[in-house]
This record gives structure tokens, C-alpha cells and sequence, in this order.
């Protein structure tokens, strides 16, 4: 084991180089491009015996990276926001394919308006495409799930293909001390990819073709549904032996400081960290506030969110992204979890922050904390989504709009 | 690469890779390209589509097919091709496959795929060099969805959103896109067009292919019974009738160098080609648009003259 200081796309691009992928198509997007320009130098100098190549757009590097992934090939890459959907097509083909590829995803907010920051409005577009979702909430969280990402993902059991979500700016280009895996113990970790029905002169396959029978389609929908939900126990099942090798451990979802609190806070990825904090403040000030991390967001981890928050008061979902004319995307899935629960929480606060990169103040988090537990004692629901929004933050969007109106 | 194997039409290769009993229509000219070209790349292959008539070849769980197959999207079977000759070139190359597992790869697309929306993939692919082989199955529509016009369909036809009207009585007022010319810019190492009715120039352009590492891009002249209407039995008629008119000249290129490989000494008028096909009826009737038509010939005739012979 080596201890180094990387970035979040230098950690990725590590993991892809000791995840010994043969195949990294790639197009630039930012705040995605660190990561293809280290394994594009890596592949240049011999450092890594794979085929780099670069797209002409990010919908032909997924047809790609699926098709390579099909013929047999361990298939690296990554994108951002708009590349993410500009390639959405392809994602539900991939999953179909059954083509276990691992794509990072450095999250950044749509257009429009343009902006480079982060939130989720893109990753979370994908949930319903077949890909698996890891979110990793610091560096060397990115580097260990990209490596649980092509173990849980070629699992027989499972096959599908994953994406490793990691915050733009905040994650990506922050630089943290990481272990980094020796090459034998990731070896051990991640067994040579062994493709099922690959393309070869010998056996010739079929794939991708019409099921113009609607049984057929629901049968093969379904497969791929039931297939996720394995990854649930293979990512458990991955969880013992990477703890054997690393003495880390991962799980679907991560407490801190829940099991006696009584209103919990429900954040992914690296805003998690501000929660993290928040919550330690908060209960210097005496209240008994927790935090639940989502780290895999399909498979939704319906049992360790019921075992987390049953017989807790308030639950307050923060949720980095808005689903225009909805609200949160991540607050219905908890909400629904919990429904059939007779001790489910009294409150479940949906709440929108950190839109485009917004940042989450102490006291936005103690606000939303109020808000959840002034519901619970009044016995009232909440009134929409919370939009967390500072008054210095009104302030400036102010003056901004009244210098853009020419006033 | 001037000995051949296909001298004459005996020469065909007898085995078959495609065998009958495919949904596609009586009469399709693309089948018919399809099963030759294939013929003459033997077995070893992998087809890599783009959506279009085609891609109904192999349906759940049929397949006429006795080689590999892959559907990818409409866009980016280009793509897709990218990523299975790159895995089987890194698979061989790092011992994990035995290089006898080897395939052709082969993008198979039809017009619209290859001229608008697959246009981008297709150029990428071309310009990264990537050693495969493209076979475009020009119908000269989206004959998939019901023959919509497409950016090949030619000047003067009549498709289901270029109708004559009295605003449009020539149907389609847009020309075709020049495929050819816009594939033979990015300097590949061989294009070539082809005809089902010209079966051993056809072969023979498939063996040269073969000698090019790099992109090798065919344009074949499918005619499709049910958008042109005719008769599925007048099919290799038809085609043969197009490039007697000069409207589908033979040709290579071998890194940019264009030769023609046919040229008709006498060629027959383009209405015989026209009035033969129900979507250039409204040239013919209720009165006979001399004006477009000669338009037609015209342009035919000025492509002729800058051919050397």
C-alpha cells in the first residue's frame, strides 16, 4: 500500500489503471478531461497496455465503449453533465447489451443555464437507464467504488454496467491522501473479466436485435431488473473481501451518527461532508441529529434505508438536484421506502440545495432541521419542497440581475 | 491486384451466409447486396447496423444470418464497429484471444443512417482509419418508417413527406447528397459504389477492398419495390436500368483516385428510368413535366462530361 495525495480524476484514472482495463474510449468534457488526459499519457507511455481513443462525441464513445465491453474488452470511461445526455441514448443500449462497462460520471449541473459546478440533475437522469449508480463522497471513496463497480458489475449474477458518480470541482479536482491499492490485492479483488456470449469467428451471435413480441420485451426488462437487484448482495459479497485486502469496508449506505438520533438528514456524494459536519455542530448545540449517505443509488438499498430511519421523527432529504415541477428526485424513493413502515418517521422533509454547485451552510442545515421538527410537533406535512436559499445569496442574485438589466 | 477471382458470373461463390427466410420484402435490393458482399468477405464476420430496413433482418429469435450481428443505434454504428475491431485487435494482442476468433467487422446501414444522422459517427470513423468495412444500402429514403424523404433521396421523387402538390410538383426540390465525394474527402484508402445488377464488378471490388487496411466504403443502389413501386421481380432491372442511364455510375476510389469501372457507351435516357417507378409518376401524369425531367437529364449529362474516358 501506498499512501499518495490525488485528486478525485487522479484517483479514478488509478483505479482504472489497476482495474487493468484494455479499452478507454473517451471525448472531453470538463470538469471530466484530468481523467482522460492521465490515462491518455499513461496508454502513450506504455504505462498501461490498453487502447485509448479518442471519439468525436460522447453518443459514439458509449456505442463504443458498449460494443468493446460485448466483444469481451474491460472498458474504462468517463464523461460529465451534458456528455451524459448527449450519449442517453446509449446508456439504456448498454444495459440491454448486458455490457458491464464502468463510466465516471463528474458531476456537473445541465444547461440551461451553463454552468460547471455540480449537482445531480445529471447522473440522476440515468437512474432508470439499467446502469448501476455508486456515489463516492471523497478521493479515496472514488477510487475504491470505480474497483467495486467492475466486480459487482461482471458478476454473472449481475451484468450490468455502473456508473462511479463523483462531484465536479469538489471531488475532482480536490486533492486528498489516498491509499493506494497494491496491484496484487486489486488483482485478488477483481478476477479477469470473463464475458458471457462474446463476439468471436468460432460462435457467431445475434445482438442487440428487435423482440417484436411484448412478452418478450417485459421478460428481458425484467432480467435486467432482477439482475440489479442481485448487485445488492454482490456488493456485499465484495464488501467482505475488499476489507480482507484493504481493511476498508464499504456498505449500500453509510450512518453517521444515526442510531440515537432523532431526526436524520439524507445527502449523497461529497455535499455529504458539509452534512457530516453540520451534524457534529449541530449536536454540540444539543440536538440529536444523524446523517444517512446513499453510496448506491440503484439497486436502491430499500432495507438499509429501513433499518436506518424506522422509528426516527423527522427525516430531512436533501436533494442536490430538482426535478422541475416535482421537487427533489432521491426524496419519493425514501418516502416511498418507508411508507408501509407503522413506525415510520412523522416528517419527511423534501429539500433542494447545492443546485449548481450552491454550498450548504451550517445554518441552512440547522434551518432545515428546524423546519422538519416545528412539522413534527405542529403533526402538519410540508408544504412542497424547502428550497435552501441565504439571504447574503438573495442579496447578490439582487444586484447581479439589476447590473444585467443595464440598472 | 489485377488477377481476380471473378471473371464472370460463374465465379459467385457458392456458399451462403445469409440463407432464406428473412422478414425483409420480396425483392429487396439491399438483401441482395447484402448476400453478395458477404459472399465475397466469406464467413468471418461481424455486421455492426444502424436502424433502418435491415436492421428487421435478424428478429428475436432469428437470425438468417450464419455470421455475428449487432445492432448498435441509428446514429452510431461507426462507433460501434470502433469499439469491436478495437477490443478483438487488444483482446488478441494481450493473449486473451486466439487470433483465429478474428473477425471482419462490416457497418451495414441504410441511406438515411449514413447520410444524416450517422453522417458525424461516420466521419469519425474514417478519420481515426478505423480498419472495417462500411456497406451503405442506399434506397434513396427511410424506407423503414414508411419512405420519408432522406438527404439521398433524389431531386424530382416522391416520398411520404415530399408529395407533389401543386406548390411541389416535382416532390423532392432537394438534391441527393454526394456520399461518395463526401466520403472519398476524407482520403480513405478505397470507396467504391455498386449495383446488384452488376454482380462481378461488385465482387471484384470486395476482393480489392480486402487488400486496404482502413476504412473501405461501399455505396450500393437498392432498389425497394414497395418506396419506388414496382414490381419486386424488376428489382435487378431497375438497378441495371440506373446505371445504364448514367444516374449510378460505377466508380472507385483508391485514396482519393477515382476510376470508373463501368461507363454505358450509349446511355439510355433517365426516363426510361424514371417512368418506370410509381414515385416518379407525377413527372408522367396527368402531364408530362418536360421541364424537370430534361432538369434531370441535364445533370446527368454534365456528371457524364467530366468523366474521362
Amino acid at each position: 500500500m501506498v499512501l499518495k495525495m490525488l485528486t478525485g480524476s487522479q484517483a479514478v484514472a488509478w483505479a482504472a489503471r489497476l482495474a487493468r482495463v484494455d479499452y478507454i474510449p473517451a471525448y472531453p468534457i470538463t470538469p471530466q478531461t484530468e481523467i482522460i488526459e492521465i490515462l491518455s499519457e499513461w496508454v502513450r507511455k506504455g504505462e498501461m497496455e490498453a487502447i485509448f481513443v479518442q471519439m468525436e462525441s460522447e453518443h459514439s464513445l458509449f456505442t463504443a465503449a458498449g460494443t468493446a465491453a460485448a466483444t469481451g474488452a474491460r472498458v474504462f470511461t468517463a464523461t460529465s453533465s451534458q456528455g451524459l445526455l448527449y450519449g442517453f441514448e446509449m446508456l439504456y443500449s448498454i444495459a440491454g447489451w448486458r455490457a458491464p462497462l464502468v463510466l465516471v460520471n463528474v458531476a456537473r449541473a445541465v444547461a440551461a443555464p451553463i454552468t460547471l459546478e455540480p449537482d445531480h440533475n445529471d447522473v440522476l437522469a440515468a437512474r432508470d437507464s439499467g446502469f448501476l449508480q455508486f456515489h463516492a463522497e471523497n478521493v479515496q471513496e472514488a477510487l475504491d467504488l470505480v474497483l467495486f463497480a467492475y466486480r459487482v458489475a461482471e458478476d454473472h449474477r449481475v451484468l450490468l454496467p455502473a456508473i462511479v458518480n463523483i462531484d465536479g470541482f469538489h471531488l475532482s479536482f480536490t486533492r486528498e491522501r489516498v491509499e493506494l491499492p497494491e496491484q496484487s490485492f486489486v488483482d485478488e479483488f477483481l478476477p479477469e473479466y470473463n464475458p458471457v456470449n462474446p463476439i468471436r469467428a468460432s460462435e457467431p451471435v445475434a445482438k442487440g436485435i428487435p423482440v417484436l413480441i411484448p412478452p418478450l420485451y417485459s421478460f428481458f426488462k425484467y432480467q435486467m431488473h432482477m439482475a440489479s437487484r442481485n448487485a445488492l448482495n454482490v456488493f456485499r459479497e465484495a464488501a467482505k473481501d475488499f476489507e480482507k485486502l484493504f481493511s476498508r469496508t464499504y456498505a449500500p449506505v453509510e450512518e453517521y451518527m444515526v442510531e440515537d438520533a432523532d431526526t436524520v438528514i439524507v445527502m449523497s456524494n461529497s455535499f455529504a461532508s458539509a452534512g457530516k459536519q453540520a451534524v457534529s455542530a449541530l449536536r454540540e448545540e444539543g440536538h440529536k441529529v444523524g446523517l444517512l449517505k446513499i453510496r448506491l443509488f440503484r439497486p436502491f438499498p430499500t432495507d438499509d434505508i429501513i433499518k436506518s430511519l424506522r422509528g426516527k421523527k423527522c427525516v430531512v432529504v436533501i436533494d442536490q438536484n430538482i426535478s422541475v415541477g416535482k421537487g427533489g428526485i432521491m426524496c419519493p424513493e425514501i418516502a416511498e421506502a418507508l411508507y408501509h413502515l407503522e413506525d415510520r418517521p412523522r416528517v419527511i422533509l423534501p429539500v433542494i440545495a447545492g443546485l449548481g454547485g450552491k454550498s450548504i451552510s451550517l445554518e441552512e442545515f440547522r434551518y432545515a432541521v428546524r423546519v422538519a421538527e416545528r412539522l413534527a410537533s405542529l403533526k402538519a406535512g410540508p408544504d412542497g419542497p424547502l428550497l435552501l436559499f441565504r439571504e447574503d445569496e438573495a442579496i447578490l442574485v439582487e444586484s447581479l440581475l439589476k447590473t444585467a438589466s443595464g440598472g | 491486384m489485377s488477377v481476380t477471382k471473378y471473371r464472370t458470373i460463374k465465379d459467385v461463390p457458392r456458399e451462403e451466409f445469409l440463407v432464406p427466410g428473412t422478414p425483409l420484402c420480396a425483392g429487396c435490393g439491399a438483401l441482395l447486396v447484402m448476400r453478395l458482399f458477404h459472399k465475397a468477405l466469406g464467413g468471418d464476420v461481424v455486421w455492426v447496423n444502424a436502424a433502418g430496413c435491415i436492421t428487421l433482418m435478424a428478429t428475436f429469435p432469428y437470425t438468417p444470418l450464419r455470421s455475428s450481428w449487432f445492432y448498435t443505434a441509428m446514429p452510431s454504428a461507426p462507433a460501434g464497429a470502433q469499439g469491436i475491431r478495437d477490443a478483438l485487435d487488444i483482446l488478441i494482442k494481450k493473449g486473451k484471444l486466439d487470433p483465429s476468433e478474428n473477425l471482419k467487422v462490416v457497418v451495414i446501414t441504410g441511406d438515411g443512417a449514413a447520410s444524416d444522422i450517422g453522417l458525424q459517427s461516420t466521419s469519425g470513423a474514417i478519420h481515426r482509419g478505423l480498419d472495417f468495412f462500411y456497406l451503405c444500402v442506399d434506397n434513396e429514403a427511410y424506407g423503414n418508417t414508411g419512405f420519408q424523404a432522406s438527404s439521398s433521396s433524389p431531386i424530382g421523387s416522391g416520398t411520404a413527406t415530399t408529395k407533389p402538390t401543386p406548390l411541389y410538383p416535382m416532390g423532392n426540390v432537394l438534391p441527393k447528397k454526394d456520399l461518395f465525394e463526401i466520403w472519398r474527402s476524407h482520403k480513405p484508402p478505397y470507396v467504391a459504389t455498386i449495383s446488384p445488377s452488376h454482380v462481378v464488378d461488385a465482387l471484384r471490388k470486395v476482393e480489392k477492398a480486402l487488400n486496404f487496411k482502413g476504412p473501405k466504403l461501399f455505396l450500393a443502389l437498392c432498389p425497394c419495390p414497395t418506396g419506388w413501386g414496382m414490381e419486386p421481380s424488376e428489382s435487378v432491372k431497375l438497378a441495371r436500368l440506373a446505371v445504364e442511364a448514367g444516374i449510378w455510375p460505377l466508380k472507385e476510389a483508391v485514396y482519393g483516385e477515382v476510376t470508373h469501372t463501368y461507363i454505358p457507351l450509349k446511355r439510355r435516357p433517365v426516363e426510361d428510368y424514371l417512368k418506370a417507378q410509381r414515385r416518379f409518376a407525377h413527372l408522367f401524369k396527368p402531364v408530362k413535366n418536360e421541364g424537370i425531367i430534361a432538369e434531370i437529364q441535364r445533370q446527368v449529362d454534365e456528371y457524364w462530361s467530366k468523366v474521362e474516358r
